[in-house]
């Protein structure tokens, strides 16, 4: 699988299972069992490799048993997913990629910082990987910490191409853990990735069989009064949106893998009690943001998207496609622990074992209820001016304490040359996770201004007029580049943005449960770049469901001038989400650092969840030049159009 | 299935993202892919008490996000096998707004009865509240023709869903030929209940109501009043 070059030196994690008990000899369940015939359930080792620098990397397809369906998949050396690679900081790695496919393949490693012409995104690195031949990414790795790599060639990435990637720390590690395992998450389908465009492009609920029926209304009717219901269908109906719309892509099509496994045995990590365990959690899915937990354990947060940050004891935590979170835990019995991975819209899950032995499963919890979109996510601002008559569902968040930012008004410029001011959110109340049982009575509706009756429409949703509408006061960023408004590609347009960096995400805050929140997320080191930025740009993040068309404001990536950044500055990056729908996005080659209210603390990541409605920002050293590639981490609203390419010259 | 590559040389918008010089002109992602669909809304038989008739209204569409060529055709076919009530159109179809279309192009009314051809302008989209909606405006030197139609999905469960439907058709002229009459002209509503075992193939039950505003004339035999009142249908809705 690997060929090494170099003597291959002690690799810095001990893992102890090779010493005495031979009931924890890493028994089958986490080996390749190459005799038999090839299967997605037992292929891939969550233990961690020895490292190395120099691989050979033969991309083929392999054939895939999941349950009772065969398919074809993407992987490299006959694993699927693809073998994990560890690699260490300092050393020059070198990566012979063979393709043994009939199409252009290409591996982008994602969150690594290297060369422009290494990163691997065809068009803008270099022109892809050809059928049959081979390309040799070589390249100094200057960070440690979980990555992964994965193709980024049309639809490979749904089809298996992806792999988790360690590099070891050249100074001590930050934690150290007795046990360290890969927990790569993803979702597999027979489907074709085209014919999945090609459903939504139809039917964006093609996948969605999860929306509101009469019986749900019903019920409403029965929980909430019949005009509180018959209101909040209205709303809905209004706006041409509806609140069950958490995933374009579900459990109807997709198995939800852990380590390759599904979840009918799922992934058996061995321990002995009193181990600390590193869990290193990856999601590789293409379009499923996850809900983690592992009923009984507390889970120490200690890395984000490969960086340190200090520990953060949770219950769950969401992580979205690219993510990256490194965990610790500690169990002290000698149970089995079930590591419970649901899909955000609840329509499956993924799930391992951490287990004293093999075979040993822990129970499988019940799925939570089915989060569902509110007016906050439609960027309606804060829901504090609605009246709960439902039962509520959550406590006020206690203690939440919003990010003070320090007040910046630098010269700011959007990408469309437009004028804009750099507000702060004003810290709201929480939303409540299900809608179900508010009074829209009392709620202005300020995007309701935007509709007309058929056919005109599209009207711009103009500050002014919501304001008017609204007839709230409150400080309404004027963040909408002047030409943003509704349209063929434009859906919906957030009135109040909020900053949501303190909530969990929609299904999870006031589920009773410690959630991780990106406030949370602390550095251990402070940042390198203390400079202020010298501009900023504001990004609307933008979509039309109905259309199945996605992009930065308002247009596609075709119809779009790159992104230019000057080598060496120091930009602000804004997201305004105007969608209603998560969207992880990605940088490619420089970091993103979160402005989460942690001053020079604040996480270095390289992909940012920004929820609905949500506004955010982060900064950004233009420090390596290039062709970088800037996107979505939903493949399918990459591929519909949400990218950019950032030129740093 | 439905995506192929369209030559980046159509790509429509202008292609602005060409402001870089990329590697052997590879684009990183393809978002100005054709596809194509087509939807068999009605394909049924319809009985009443004085017999029986076969209906079906389809649309086909083929392009990308912005322009499409597209195709609607529908009929009546009796139990005589005589075809009737047949329009045929062929429109190209520019996205304007969030929801909705413009559509412009001809109309042909090929049938057993005698040939016609309009120009037809129209919407078509989806309309606040979830309601499917056209609206298509029809002109020839015969004066002027309008058609109405609407939709709505109600969800009993995810997969069992009701449909109430409706088709106005409005003439400035009448047409004994065809038998067309002057103003609303004829109506057809159907009240459609379909099982969606797979989202693509949906088999349905329900009934219609079609009313013809004016008398019979010329070519309209019996066969062609089997169909007004109401009927109990069957059929299957279909797409790809």
């Amino acid at each position: 699988m690997v060929e090494s070059v170099f003597p291959k030196r002690t690799s810095i994690v001990r893992r102890r299972f090779v010493t005495g008990a031979a009931a924890l000899s890493c028994g089958a369940a986490v080996f390749p069992a190459l005799a038999r015939k090839a299967t997605i359930e037992s292929m891939v080792s969550a233990e961690l490799p020895e490292a190395a620098s120099s691989f050979l990397l033969n991309v083929e397809k392999i054939p895939v048993r999941v349950g009772k369906q065969h398919a074809k998949g993407v992987g490299i050396n006959g694993s699927l997913p693809a073998p994990t690679l560890r690699w260490r900081e300092g050393d020059t790695v070198e990566l012979q990629v063979r393709n043994h496919l009939h199409e252009d393949t290409s591996i982008h490693w994602h969150g690594i910082r290297l060369p422009a012409d290494m990163d691997g995104v065809p068009g803008l690195s270099f022109a892809g990987i050809p059928a049959g031949e081979t390309f040799t990414y070589r390249f100094p790795v200057r960070q440690n910490g979980t990555y992964w790599y994965h193709s980024h060639s049309g639809g490979q990435e749904q089809a298996g191409l992806y792999g988790a990637l360690v590099i070891d720390p050249a100074d001590k590690p930050a934690y150290t853990a007795d046990r360290d395992y890969v927990v790569l998450l993803s979702d597999w389908t027979n489907a074709d990735p085209m014919d999945i465009v090609s459903n939504l492009k139809f039917d964006g609920d093609y996948y969605n069989f999860r929306q509101r029926t009469v019986g749900t209304f019903l019920h409403d009717i029965r929980k909430d009064g019949l005009m509180a219901s018959v209101r909040d269908r209205l709303a809905w109906g209004g706006m041409n949106m509806a609140p069950t719309d958490i995933s374009d892509v579900s459990g109807i099509i997709y198995t939800y893998l852990m380590n390759g496994r599904s979840p009918a045995k799922g992934w058996v990590g061995l321990f002995r009690p009193g181990e600390r365990i590193r869990l290193r959690f990856i999601n590789a899915a293409s379009m499923t943001l996850f809900d983690v937990r592992i009923p009984g354990l507390t889970m120490q947060v200690v890395a984000s998207d490969g960086n340190d940050v200090e520990p953060v004891p949770v219950d769950e935590f969401r992580i979205a496609p690219a993510e990256t979170y490194d965990v610790i835990v500690q169990p002290t019995t000698d149970e089995p622990y079930t590591i419970f991975v649901q899909s955000e819209d609840r329509t499956g899950y993924a799930r391992g074992t951490l287990a004293t032995h093999d075979g040993l499963l822990g129970p499988i919890p019940p799925m939570d209820p089915r989060p569902l979109r509110t007016m906050a996510d439609m960027g309606m601002g804060s829901m504090k001016n609605m009246s709960m008559t439902g039962e509520p569902k959550s406590d006020p968040m206690a203690g939440m304490d919003m990010p003070s930012h320090e007040k910046t008004t630098p010269d700011s410029q959007s990408v469309e040359q437009d004028k804009t001011v750099h507000h702060h959110a004003a810290m709201h109340d929480m939303d409540m996770s299900n809608m179900a049982g508010m009074d829209m009575g009392n709620m202005d509706m300020p995007g309701m201004s935007m509709h007309h009756s058929m056919p005109h429409e599209g009207s711009s949703s103009s500050i002014k007029e919501q304001r008017a509408v609204s007839g709230s006061p409150a400080a309404m960023p004027e963040t909408q580049p002047a030409k943003l408004k509704t349209g063929v590609e434009v859906q919906s347009l957030a009135p109040q943005p909020q900053n949501r960096l303190g909530e969990a995400g929609d299904g999870l805050d006031g589920n009773g449960r410690r959630c991780l929140r990106y406030t949370d997320l602390r550095a251990l080191k402070p940042w390198t770049d203390p400079r202020e930025p010298s501009r900023e740009i504001v990004l609307h993040l933008t979509g039309n469901m109905e259309r199945f068309i996605w992009g930065f404001n308002g247009k596609k990536f075709s119809e779009a001038e790159p992104i230019r950044l000057m080598l060496g500055e120091r930009v602000r990056f804004v997201l305004i989400n105007d969608t209603m729908m998560e969207h992880p996005i990605h940088l490619h080659g420089l970091w993103s650092e979160l402005e989460n209210g942690q001053g020079a603390f604040q996480p270095y990541k390289h992909t940012v969840n920004v929820k609905p409605g949500e506004r955010l920002s982060y900064l950004v050293s233009a420090d390596t030049p290039g062709l970088w590639a800037y996107h979505c981490h939903l493949l399918y609203h990459m591929d519909t159009g949400m990218f950019r390419t950032v030129v740093v010259s | 299935m439905a995506a192929v590559h369209g030559p980046s040389s159509k790509a429509e918008p202008m292609n602005k993202a060409t402001a870089v010089p990329y590697v052997n002109g590879i684009m990183p992602v393809m978002d100005q892919r054709i596809y194509v669909h087509a939807l068999l809304d009605q394909f049924e038989a319809r009985y009443s008490g004085s017999g029986g008739q076969f209906r079906y209204d389809g649309q086909a569409w083929f392009g990308s996000d912005y322009n499409k060529l597209w195709l609607k055709s529908e009929g009546t076919v009796g139990t005589n096998g005589s075809f009737g009530d047949g329009d045929h159109e062929v429109l190209y179809d520019r996205s304007i707004s969030r929801y909705f279309d413009l559509q412009s192009g001809v109309r042909l009314d090929i049938d057993h009865g005698p040939t016609r051809a309009w120009g037809a302008i129209g919407l078509q989209g989806l309309a606040l509240y979830f309601f499917d909606a056209e609206a298509t405006f029809y002109f020839s030197d015969r004066g002027v023709a309008g058609r109405l139609t609407g939709s709505y999905d109600i969800f009993i469960t995810n997969r069992l869903i009701l449909q109430p439907q409706t088709e106005l058709n409005f003439y400035s002229n009448s047409d004994g030929a065809r038998g067309v009459g002057r103003g609303l002209s004829d109506i057809d509503a159907g009240l459609r209940l379909r099982y969606e075992w797979h989202r693509k193939i949906a088999p349905y039950v329900g009934i219609t109501y079609s009313k013809m505003f004016h008398d019979n004339v010329g070519f309209r035999d019996n066969s062609d009043a089997v169909g007004s009142g109401t009927n109990f249908i069957f059929g299957i809705r279909s797409w790809f």
